[in-house]
């Protein structure tokens, strides 16, 4: 198959593209939440981002905080944000950082004001920017202005065996053209490890790797309280006929095909080393994972079930792929690419990867994904570790 | 090809993967080697469900299960030829 030169997406004042014309409305912390999600109610064409933290964070946890805030504002999937806070300080910060890309940003807070005015002083604004965005029109944009992230969930044992090696087939055809890629997972590669670090490009990157591993597998080690059995596993990766973790990691694996990774991205990283494939530190958990790859900079995103993992992401469309027939029948309405006839041998590797390509290149045209139809919108923020 | 029961990912394998949607005991097998796309018969001893392995050989405790070419674990109670493989007689080696 010729892989298409360009797509249909959003150019943006910084010189990247996007696949979606998000108008966001960003709550620097959970109590600000209520007033995001009134503001998103009353002004249509916006979305609000609730979460669950951004109070008494500190150290290398609310540097976390402040990258997963300001690359979500700043991903080209994202017209125009506001930034809501209790206090000024650290909304502004947030503000001060989206505003390096030049696209539309604002920010209020509430301490002083109140609820009510707030809403009332945050939706003539978001008005403003939704009305704005909606005159911005797709152009055709380079197919390396892709920025794929992937991520596997409820796998099962048909995920290795065709949905990850359809990803990775994908990955081959695509990484000679310039786009940027990035898997994660550290902890789901755990049994794979070593044969993951030889797949760094450099003797850096792969330095890099061991050490983002072992870290996180001493923290898995130290916090255990057993095996880790329907946790790593999950009881659905188990109901599906996966039995260890190292079944796993070398399954998940099979998403990188034959690609070797340019450099280790920290958790919501804006990779920096031109186009390729980076691995990003992230929990293996879908939504935090996809969560910190949309703020790292990702506009589309590829997500090989098993079982039927669900997922979603408010700014980064999620097109879901998978292997097992049952679940291409019975969750249909969640499935994007049906590849499972790769297991009745009707459908080759080279083939499902050309599907996956024309139905990648459809959502960042701006066909919905499945996911988005539904409306999920999985946003979570990973914490590392108690607040102060 | 239609007719594939069991898929094996490499040759060293010594286990295969159920890719219909089950295999009842005492059924014939027809399985298919990914890695150099050869085929091989196995007769099953177990019902096994989609997803789900099946060993290609007897194993005996702290063998070592290979898939993908690679170490996924250890036995921790011997299986025979045919038998369902899976968390009841098989166990990480890391957590």
């Amino acid at each position: 198959m010729e892989i298409p030169k360009t797509f249909l997406g959003y150019k943006r004042e910084d010189g990247r593209t996007g696949t979606r014309n998000h108008v966001i409305i960003l709550p620097v912390d959970d109590i600000s939440n209520a007033c995001a999600e009134a503001v998103a109610n009353n002004i249509k064409g916006t979305i609000a981002l609730p979460h669950s933290y951004g109070r008494l964070q500190f150290g290398a946890d609310l540097e976390l905080h402040f990258r997963t805030m300001i690359g979500t504002g700043k991903n080209p999937n994202v017209a125009a944000v506001i930034v809501i806070g209790i206090e000024p300080k650290w909304t502004k910060r947030i503000v001060d950082a989206i505003a390096t890309t030049g696209k539309p940003v604002e920010g209020f807070s509430i301490e002083g004001v109140g609820d009510i005015d707030t809403i009332a002083r945050v939706s003539k604004k978001a008005q403003e920017f939704s009305i704005w965005a909606s005159e911005k029109q797709r152009e055709e944009r380079p197919i390396s202005d892709l920025w794929i992230s992937v991520k596997c969930g409820e796998s099962d044992t048909t995920s290795g065996l065709a949905s990850n090696p359809t990803v990775g087939n994908l990955m081959d055809k695509l990484e000679p053209l310039g786009v940027h890629l990035c898997f994660g997972e550290t902890s789901e590669l755990t049994g794979a490890e070593t044969v993951c670090e030889k797949r760094g490009k450099t003797p850096e990157a792969q330095e890099k790797f061991r050490k983002t591993w072992s870290s996180y597998n001493d923290f898995i080690l130290k916090e255990a309280t057993d095996d880790l059995s329907e946790s790593q596993p999950t009881a659905g990766n188990i109901a599906g006929g996966l039995t260890t973790i190292e079944e796993k990691a070398f399954g998940n694996f099979q998403k990188i095909g034959g690609c070797k990774f340019i450099d280790v991205l920290e958790p919501a990283e804006e990779p920096t080393k031109g186009p390729g494939l980076y691995f990003m530190d992230t929990s293996s958990a879908a939504a935090e994972c996809v969560t910190l790859q949309a703020a790292g900079g990702f506009n589309l995103h590829l997500f090989p079930t098993g079982q039927g993992n669900i997922i979603g992401n408010p700014i980064e469309p999620v097109v879901k792929l998978t292997a097992n027939p049952l679940t291409a029948r019975t969750m249909s309405e969640h499935i994007d690419v049906d590849v499972s006839k790769i297991l009745s041998r009707e459908m080759n590797l080279d083939e499902a990867g050309d599907e996956l390509i024309k139905a990648t290149i459809r959502v960042a045209n701006g066909r919905l994904t499945c996911a988005e139809a539904l409306g999920h919108r999985e946003f979570v923020m990973t914490k590392l570790y108690r607040s102060a | 090809m239609a007719g594939t029961d069991i898929i094996i990912h490499d040759e060293k394998d010594n286990v295969g993967v159920v890719v219909i949607e089950k295999i009842t005991p005492k059924q014939d097998c027809d399985c298919w080697i990914m890695e150099n796309d050869k085929s091989v018969k196995i007769q099953s001893m177990d019902e096994i469900p989609l997803g789900h392995k099946i060993a290609m050989t007897d194993l005996k405790e702290g063998d070592t299960i290979l898939k993908y070419g690679h170490d996924i674990g250890k036995v921790v109670k011997s299986i025979k030829k045919g038998e369902h493989v899976h968390v009841h007689n098989v166990k990480t080696k890391k957590w």
